[in-house]
């Protein structure tokens, strides 16, 4: 099973420069947990410690943000192209 | 040090100006690799607040793929600040998310929404924003390629 997953610039320091990164799950947060295995680190920056989606990060799994798809529940499947792209804002 | 032709500098200042009393934002893209900020896309504010920015989810994604596609980054990250100096906030500095980009910052709370730019200076600063750290960097005004 494969999920792509394209990594952020500011995020590759967890995955050795790589642009994209494979991994597998039925849901985003299992998703997010297998990739933590292989890039440990990379979790704890998208996931605060009440178990939720960071806000200024966004996910998409194929194109759709995930706020409207169930946050870490959405689910996956092999196939599935995942994009994180931390917000652009301040103040 | 950012480098930066006439045109996209007053392209930059006219979109604060017009979104005033709301923050503008918005990024210059330029090829991977060149820190030539080339092509100007302002982006809405989908906060809509004169003391927020947020670029939309949406559109965020959209700018992100058309980058990839013609092997771009973005280079220059602008915003303006309404009633504020030009210098990156502790919000701005918490959420900098490009390590390699020059965050513009432009200040319109002294000459608000005034059209014209002649004579007319508005606070414009660059900054580069790394791991927490804000460096200040000079601004170098470059005559456009396609610009005598």
């Amino acid at each position: 099973m494969a999920i792509e997953v394209r990594i952020p610039t500011i995020l590759r320091t967890h995955t050795g420069g790589n642009k994209t990164v494979s991994g597998s799950g039925d849901t985003l947060g299992a998703l997010v947990d297998d990739i933590d295995g292989q890039h440990p680190g990379i979790k704890g920056r998208l996931v605060t410690d009440e178990g939720k989606l960071h806000r200024f990060v966004n996910v998409y799994v194929n194109d759709e943000d995930v706020r409207f798809t169930g946050s870490l529940d959405t689910a996956v499947k092999d196939g599935d192209s995942v994009t994180i792209l931390p917000a652009v804002a301040g103040g | 040090m950012l480098r930066i032709d006439r045109g996209t500098y007053d392209a930059i200042v006219a979109h604060a100006r017009r979104d005033h009393p709301d923050e503008a934002c918005g990024v210059v893209a330029g090829p991977e690799d060149s820190d030539r900020p080339e092509r100007f896309v302002p982006m809405l504010n989908a906060a809509r607040s004169p003391t927020f920015y947020e670029f939309d989810s949406g559109d965020l994604l959209r700018l992100y793929r058309e980058m990839d596609d013609r092997d771009e980054v973005p280079v220059v990250v602008y915003h303006s600040h309404t009633a504020t100096e030009a210098y990156p906030s502790r919000t701005d500095v918490s959420y900098a998310s490009e390590p390699f980009a020059h965050y513009v910052l432009v200040s319109t709370r002294e000459h608000g929404a005034q059209t014209g730019l002649v004579d007319d200076e508005v606070e414009f600063r660059s900054f580069r924003i790394v791991d927490g750290q804000v460096t200040e960097e000079d601004v170098e005004l470059v005559a456009s390629e396609s610009q005598p």
